[in-house]
């Protein structure tokens, strides 16, 4: 199957990344091939609902899992629009995540956060 | 004479001042733009009031007709939009009712729909026309009603020129603004023909001074400023006017009668006449800062 988790990084020894709409890159990793694959996220820097349009690179990838520290309402509208289960990641080391997912032993994200909208207040 | 009341913070004085210049001058609009949380009717308790509802455009998309090609998404700046299966998801919140992506949609598969932010009320109080905007809570912008609170200022203003010529009175219009200096002041302020900086007697007064003294220089805004809450010693905000050249047109002392008054929701035009007066003599002050 594959997953897909914001990292620091281009590559396997990197972190994850704690914002998952303005994550400089995507990993995408199939967990059978061990075939990784960084993209760029092209939503980093958008001025607003970097969440929904990170979450339609995601969806676009035909990633089957979401492995994230957090996410906001807007994106797992969309991640679950598309059927993509998030997990939560624990530590900010990718391999260990990747592991410990491999393992079963990611939880299921539940607290989706409703978001860090920039305003005037 | 159109004169917007601004500062840099939440706190400062505006609505006081402009409430009571307001109520000092023989005939007036008061427009209360601080939508997010307006607060001058609270002072007047306008009567005979008569709300409009104001809404945006939002898109609403036919999912028959869509094909995916997504060209809306590509097209929206802010990423209301996302193509998930074969559904065109709308994030209305995100949205900022520009309408391109109906514009853009090859297929006609958006079209517009109105959607409610909020309110304007419209009611009077003695000699004062009270307008109020209102948005509604977790609207992400305010300045479509500020748009219209203040187009309605020029429609009011067109008919009441003729009649000006007439009465040779002078009407005065004054704009209750937001804190800060983001785009809803700008929206604000830029029809004025005045600003009024108010500023608090400290350090942190200042910075909040010299923020909104920029703004209005950049929009080439004839402005001045009332000191609010003075006290006896040095005043951090009356050195800076000095020293950037900007008239200072009343101080107003820190008073337990006017913080009394003012927090019981009192007029303190209206209720006695020295305050009367020191506001009166503010307004000529404006109307003689103002003349072109």
């Amino acid at each position: 199957m594959k997953i897909a988790v914001p990292v620091d990084e281009k590559n396997m020894e990197t972190t994850v990344c704690p914002s998952f709409g303005r994550s400089p890159f995507f990993l995408i990793y199939d967990t059978e091939s061990k075939n990784a694959t960084f993209i760029d996220n092209n939503a980093a820097a958008s001025q607003g609902g970097s969440g929904i349009k990170a979450a339609q690179t995601i969806v676009d990838n035909q990633v089957s899992a979401l492995l994230t520290p957090r996410c906001g309402e807007n994106a797992a509208q969309v991640i679950q629009a598309a059927n993509i289960k998030i997990y939560k990641t624990a530590g900010n080391s990718l391999q260990e995540n990747i592991d410990a997912f491999m393992e079963g032993k990611l939880p299921v994200l539940n607290e989706i956060h409703p978001g860090f909208h920039g305003g005037r207040k | 004479m159109k004169i917007a009341v601004l500062s840099g913070k939440g706190g400062t004085g505006k609505t006081l001042v402009s409430v009571n210049l307001a109520a000092a001058a023989k005939a007036s609009t008061y427009i209360d733009c601080d939508v997010e949380e307006p607060n001058g009717h609270l002072f007047f308790k306008p009567e005979k009031l008569v709300n409009e509802t104001v809404a945006v455009k939002i898109p609403e998309v036919d999912n028959l007709l869509c094909n995916g090609c997504r060209k809306c998404i590509e097209f929206c700046k802010f990423n209301a939009l996302a193509y998930i299966g074969d559904t065109l998801l709308v994030f209305e919140e995100v949205c900022h009712s520009c309408g391109g992506c109906a514009l853009i949609c090859p297929e006609k598969a958006l079209r517009e729909k109105e959607k409610a932010i909020g309110e304007i009320q419209r009611g009077v109080s003695g000699n004062v026309k009270v307008i109020t905007g209102i948005l509604n809570t977790g609207e992400a912008s305010g300045i479509p009603i500020i748009k219209k609170l203040l187009d309605d200022m020029h429609e009011g203003n067109s008919k009441e020129d003729k009649k000006k010529n007439n009465e040779s009175g002078k009407e005065f219009v004054f704009i209750d603004c937001p804190p800060g200096s983001a785009c809803i002041v700008m929206e604000s302020i830029k029809d004025v023909d005045y600003c009024i900086l108010v500023a608090e007697p400290t350090l942190f007064g200042v910075h909040n001074l010299s923020m909104v003294h920029e703004l209005v220089k950049l929009f080439g805004k004839p402005c001045g400023a009332v000191l609010n809450k003075c006290l006896d010693g040095e005043n951090p905000a009356e050195k800076y006017c000095r020293e950037n050249g900007i008239n200072i047109l009343c101080q107003i002392p820190y008073e337990n009668e006017i913080g009394t008054m003012n927090s019981n929701a009192l007029i303190l035009a209206r209720e006695n006449d020295r305050y009367q007066a020191l506001f009166r003599g503010l307004l000529d002050a404006v109307a003689k800062g103002g003349a072109p």
